[in-house]
């Protein structure tokens, strides 16, 4: 690894960190019902809205929040799973592909619309323009959408407000943040030669002559609500390792920035609404310290390259080079994989299942924690999860009725946390079982790295993450089928759970502080909180990483 | 009360013994479902030990039968904890109930003969009379007479006390002895209800529910237990994708090794054990409930009198007029109470003393001791020689003065009135017809009052006083005591309106309280302290009653309280984060015949891969009783910051968690392998 490359990845994350704050801000203000000076400004036009779409700015309940929630996103996988069965018959297809099998559309309507976008399709042949442009752009647009909703409805529970409105924040969530930003970084993409066309793909002759069609289409606005809403999936097959959809260093940071931009920055929305900011930077620092970690693990076994290889004598200065793009790099490369996952994006620059067995430990252990930092809303919702577990055993450890930002964590919090805990452990495990013990014919590799490649993509499914390990069969109706059931639990089970949680908090009395009171902004809270996320992940996922991943590399 | 600690010897532990059998009972076993896990593994290992292959397995018959017998201990283990807790309980409640023999009874019938009759057949309004040496029969108020009582049987106090009718000492304990004259009582408890009964069912644990906190640790236990359910079932799928045969003893070691046994198999122990600290400590809880939220508290409301003073004024500076020096004042002071005994008249030569003043004791021999009168407002002394010395309030002493002739100090007016607004109260020194001074009484804060409230802070606790006193004296006493808030002239209404208030903010509230007046503030309260003097309304109204009627017991409670939560806290964080090192023994083994290369995880080079499960799952087991002493003391308390606090627990209880098993195991580990 050279000293440049670990400088770029330097200044990527200086740069993230110096956005998060002011961003977190401005989510704050953006999802204030309060008058403010961002209401002004969206305000006519978001009333517009309300009234054509009848939706009126009150508080709703925090059932009625939870089911306006889970209902429309229903509703909006019927309206995309449709489209895709029916894309062949519809206009704006010019390479005329056809209706998408049921099993597939299944997979796909819910994929994009649980912020997922694990993709059993390869975007060039399996989608037209008009599913590409309009329902799968549309669920990349809503999904981010409804994470930002639910994350705001929960820090409001948290903190003592009424819950909102689903519908008004959801509206807020376009038109505030991720429409204006996408149409920015959509340009910005442009810019750095991402096509933006609606012409069909072209045809060009090789110097040898030959014929070649080249993929193309309206990448850059896609590849915007991509990288910005922590969707991940690809206008093409192979994602961000095309030179359409990331052709040089400046787009690959740029993705970066985008994939961190909301998601590293929710941290301080939430200290900004609990009234102290401290509260949000703890939470915030012990994500960023989790990314150096798995960052820093990564880069140091890509580098490292194969141990296999090297033993052959093969030169290895440049790194672990398999499936890595050349224009990108072996560094740029693995940090990538390592944002990707971290923010639950699941976009790829270079393929998984070709990371050497740590550097692919890494993007699971991401998505395990699922806290290290984590997708659009949900990953922050998740950590304030463990946030709370972390309250109620130092709480108990200073001899208090542990309580978070001044409300009682009882018997009923802990009760909906303790189911929750079970979901992403059931999701992963028992799905990967089942796969394991009647699909092995779809895993293309035997022994421990097809056990891996069966593990990541329950675990991508199941994080809401997307990325692909590769090398699975997994365009057949049992992987359509089973990871499209984790994708759906994944996504909003713990939605529902967690809401319920904030629900019970926002109507309890808020205790004041006093000098008998844990404090949550402190760097020993931090540590708590790193303590009980890798614990509990690590006692949770062990015994699988140590026969996949971890038993690679000791056999390599 | 020593007594019954060292009752935890022989006899209950055998008892208890006894008990952890019984306990294996699986309708008891599944009210702990950790614990039931482990009881599910042993039955299973157990079928092995019969029939090896039933699950097609190759591990050796030895291995199964050990297994199970280290599942069967960990299970009594566990058992034996809970009954050891229990049985302190029982030992208590014996003893009390050794107290209640059935008692004949001097009933008093309407016409006003009295019938003997037994104890039992008393109900509610029924009248007695007890004299000398006669045991109460039940629970209930003097309403005629006055009579002392040993209440030894219940307080372990033995110097008895006085009973009478009216007034806030007139409840009556049944089970309580009169040991001089003879009262009447009204019996306010039906049998089974009396205050015995209730304080028998309370210690020997029979009502015990669990606690809202132990209901939401439980949760979280057993939520860790179907995870690590659900990662040891899928794990065969697992490695039978690579070819690599589980074998379901192992499977079966390595669930219990991570479910939170340790925990679990205490979890009760310690909940138990609390309550009966607080028992120990000779306060009756009424529910654990009530023992968790003490530890929550944040507000404690404290009477003035003695709870935080002793109640009575004592001499705290001699005042000097004009005409005369201090030593002068404080020599005719002392000269005046040479031979008064009341408080205050002591607290005269203990200052002098204190002071060094010297005074001639000589000059009382011969001389009248002149005692206080309400209608003088004075006492004294007539020396031998013919001097008057007086003290008194000071317009009396004032008025016997200009009656001999004598003047007034000009500075007497204003050197009074400034020791009245400062909240004590003045009393002239005179002798003759020459005012010598005043002698400045005021309500001592009790020694140690001052600590105790500066720990209360660091806490986090915020104390209010409730008195009595006009504004300014109750300044004073707040000042000096340290206390954060106080209420002067508080009536009973005025404490219930501070507790709604607080309560109001979100607080918790807690106070003392023994006559009737106060029944409702103590309902109120989120933990009502009521003194077992006090009367039946206050009792009933209360959570927990002091048996020593000590007011200031409350701070005592709120540690206890505290204790609790964090010995429940500690030890689950020591349980989980044992886990690591119990995975980095059991996960290379159970892999390393297939995969050599495991190795490498076997950090703490454990000898083989039977050996290494096997100490992981004797330490397991033992950890469970090394524990006991622990949970039944709980974790050391001492006031301090709550960041300190943190700190010092998680370095203890958090890394040593993850270290303690890595060289447990390993020590465990150099044995076993010599059997093996």
């Amino acid at each position: 690894m050279t000293t440049i490359s670990i400088l770029a990845i330097a200044v990527t994350l200086l740069i993230a960190l110096a956005l998060a704050k002011p961003v977190g801000l401005y989510l704050a203000a953006a999802f204030d019902y309060g008058p403010n000076r961002l209401n002004r400004i969206y305000g006519p036009f978001e009333r517009l809205i309300y009234k054509v779409s009848g939706i009126r700015e009150e508080n709703q309940s925090w059932k009625t929040y939870a089911v306006s929630l889970i209902a429309s996103n229903a509703v909006m996988i019927l309206l995309v799973y449709l489209v895709l069965r029916f894309q062949g018959l519809l206009p704006l297809n010019p390479a005329g592909i056809a209706n998408m099998e049921p099993t597939l559309a299944f997979n796909t309507a819910i994929s994009f619309m649980a912020n997922t976008d694990l993709q059993h399709y390869s975007g060039e042949s399996g989608v037209s323009y008009l599913s590409q442009i309009s329902v799968l752009v549309f669920a990349m647009f809503v999904s981010p959408a409804t994470g930002l909703a639910l994350v705001m409805a929960f820090i409001r529970g948290l903190t003592g407000r009424a819950a909102g409105n689903f519908f008004a924040d959801l509206i807020r969530g376009l038109t505030r943040v991720l429409l204006p930003v996408a149409f920015v970084s959509a340009l910005l993409f442009v810019f750095t030669g991402v096509p933006q066309t609606f012409e069909p793909a072209a045809a060009a002759s090789t110097l040898e002559g030959a014929q070649q069609t080249i993929a193309r289409g309206p990448v850059a606005s896609f590849l915007a609500i991509k990288e910005l809403g922590n969707n991940g999936g690809g206008f093409l097959g192979v994602n961000s390792a095309h030179p359409f959809e990331n052709p040089n260093g400046l787009s690959n940071l740029l993705q970066i920035l985008l994939m961190l931009l909301v998601t590293s920055a929710l941290p301080f929305a939430y200290g900004k609404m609990a009234g102290s900011v401290k509260q949000g930077r703890v939470l915030f620092l012990s994500m960023f310290m989790l990314l150096l970690v798995m960052t820093t693990v990564s880069l140091t076994a890509e580098s490292a390259g194969n141990p296999a290889l090297n033993a052959l004598g093969i030169d290895h200065s440049q790194g672990s080079m398999e499936g890595k793009e050349v224009r990108l790099g072996e560094a740029q490369s693995a940090f990538y994989s390592v944002i990707t996952t971290a923010a639950e994006t699941g976009a790829v620059n270079t393929m998984h299942d070709t990371l050497t067995p740590i550097g692919g430990l890494v993007p699971l252990a991401n998505m395990m924690l699922n806290t290290v930092f984590g997708g659009m809303g949900v990953g922050f919702v998740n950590a304030l999860m463990y946030a709370i577990i972390a309250v109620f055993l130092s709480g108990l450890m200073v001899g208090r009725t542990p309580e978070f930002l001044g409300r009682k964590i009882e018997g009923k919090e802990m009760k909906l946390i303790a189911v929750t805990l079970l979901i992403q452990p059931f999701l992963i495990l028992v799905p990967t079982a089942i796969a394991l013990a009647t699909h092995p014919e779809t895993i293309s590799n035997p022994g421990f790295h097809g056990l891996t490649q069966a593990l990541y993509e329950f675990t991508s499914a199941a994080a809401n993450n997307g990325s692909g390990f590769e090398g699975l069969g997994d365009a057949n109706a049992f992987w359509n089928i089973s990871t499209g059931i984790v994708m759906f639990l994944g996504r909003y089970l713990s939605m529902v759970t967690l809401l319920a949680v904030a629900g019970s908090l926002a109507a309890k009395k808020r205790i004041p502080e006093s000098s008998g009171t844990f404090r949550t902004d402190t760097a020993m809270f931090g540590a708590v909180f790193v303590g009980v996320v890798l614990i509990v992940g690590a006692l949770t996922f062990f015994p699988a990483l140590v026969l996949g991943p971890i038993a690679e590399q000791l056999t390599l | 009360m020593d007594k019954k600690k060292t009752m935890l010897s022989g006899e209950i532990a055998s008892a208890a013994l006894r008990q952890s059998f019984v306990k294996l009972d699986p309708r008891i076993m599944l009210r702990n479902p950790v614990m039931f896990v482990v009881e599910i593994g042993f039955l299973v290992t157990l079928l092995l030990c019969f029939v090896p292959d039933a699950f097609g397995g190759t591990v050796p018959r030895w291995f199964n039968i050990v297994t199970s017998i280290i599942l069967l201990l960990t299970l009594l283990f566990a058992n034996f904890a809970e009954a050891l807790a229990e049985g302190r309980g029982k030992a208590q409640a014996d003893s009390l109930k050794k107290t209640k023999q059935d008692v004949a009874a001097n009933k008093v019938s309407s016409g006003g003969a009295v019938k003997v009759v037994p104890a039992s057949e008393l109900r509610k309004g029924d009248f007695v009379v007890v004299s000398t040496g006669e045991m109460i029969p039940g629970d209930g108020e003097v309403v005629e007479g006055l009579a002392s009582v040993d209440e030894s049987a219940i307080t372990g106090e033995s110097a008895p006390v006085i009973k009478e009718a009216g007034g806030d000492f007139s409840s009556v304990t049944g089970g309580t002895k009169v040991v001089s004259d003879k009262i009447k009582v009204r019996i306010t408890a039906d049998p089974g209800e009396s205050f015995l009964d209730r304080m028998i069912s309370l210690v020997e644990g029979a009502k015990r529910q669990k606690t809202p906190n132990e209901i939401a640790l439980n949760t979280v236990l057993v939520s860790l237990t179907l995870i690590f359910l659900i990662v040891v079932v899928t794990l065969p799928f697992l490695s039978d994708f690579l070819g690599i045969q589980m074998e379901i003893p192992i499977l079966i070691a390595l669930l219990v090794c991570l479910i939170p046994t340790t925990i679990g198999g205490l979890l009760s122990a310690i909940g138990i054990a609390g309550m009966d600290r607080v028992t120990q400590f000779n306060v009756l809880a009424m529910s654990g409930k009530a023992v968790e939220a003490s530890g929550d508290i944040n507000t404690i409301i404290l009477d003035k009198t003695g709870t935080i003073t002793f109640g009575n004024r004592m001499a705290s500076e001699f005042v000097a007029v004009q005409g005369s020096r201090e030593d002068e004042t404080a020599y005719w002071a002392s000269v005046s109470s040479l031979r008064d005994e009341t408080p205050e008249g002591r607290s005269v030569l203990e200052l002098m003393k204190k002071n060094g003043f010297l005074y001639d004791e000589e000059l009382a021999e011969g001389g009248e001791f002149i005692e206080f009168k309400a209608e003088t407002r004075m006492s004294g002394i007539d020396l031998a020689d013919g001097r008057k010395v007086r003290k008194g309030a000071v317009d009396s002493v004032k008025q016997w003065v200009l009656s001999q002739g004598g003047t007034i100090p000009s500075d007497l007016e204003t050197s009074s009135a400034a020791i009245a607004t400062a909240g004590g109260t003045p009393l002239a020194v005179a002798v003759d017809e020459k005012i010598y001074g005043l002698i400045y009484l005021k309500d001592t804060v009790k020694p140690g009052m001052r600590d105790r409230f500066e720990q209360m802070r660091r806490m986090g606790i915020k104390t209010i006083m409730c008195t009595g006193d006009n504004p300014l004296t109750a300044a004073t006493i707040a000042r000096e005591a340290g206390v954060d808030d106080f209420i002067a002239e508080s009536t009973p209404e005025d404490k219930i309106a501070v507790i709604r208030r607080e309560q109001a903010e979100g607080k918790l509230v807690a106070m003392t309280g023994d006559g009737t007046n106060d029944a409702p503030a103590l309902a109120q309260a989120d933990v009502g302290i009521a003194m077992n003097s006090g009367t039946v309304a206050a009792k009933e109204a209360a959570n927990m009653v002091d048996l020593d009627s000590d007011p200031s017991k409350i701070i005592e409670v709120v540690a206890i309280g505290k204790q609790l939560l964090m010995t429940r806290g500690a030890l689950t964080t020591f349980s989980i984060a044992n886990d690591v090192a119990k995975y980095f023994a059991i996960i290379p083994a159970m892999f390393m015949l297939a995969v050599p290369q495991m190795q490498t995880l076997n950090i703490m080079r454990l000898d083989s891969p039977l050996s290494a499960i096997l100490s992981a799952l004797i330490f397991n087991a033992v950890i469970i009783p090394m524990l006991i002493p622990l949970a039944m003391r709980g974790v050391a308390y001492k006031p301090m910051s709550t960041s300190r606090l943190l700190g010092k627990n998680l370095l203890i209880y958090g890394f040593g968690g993850v270290l303690v098993p890595f060289v447990g195991i390993k020590l465990i580990d150099l044995v076993v392998q010599v059997f093996i």
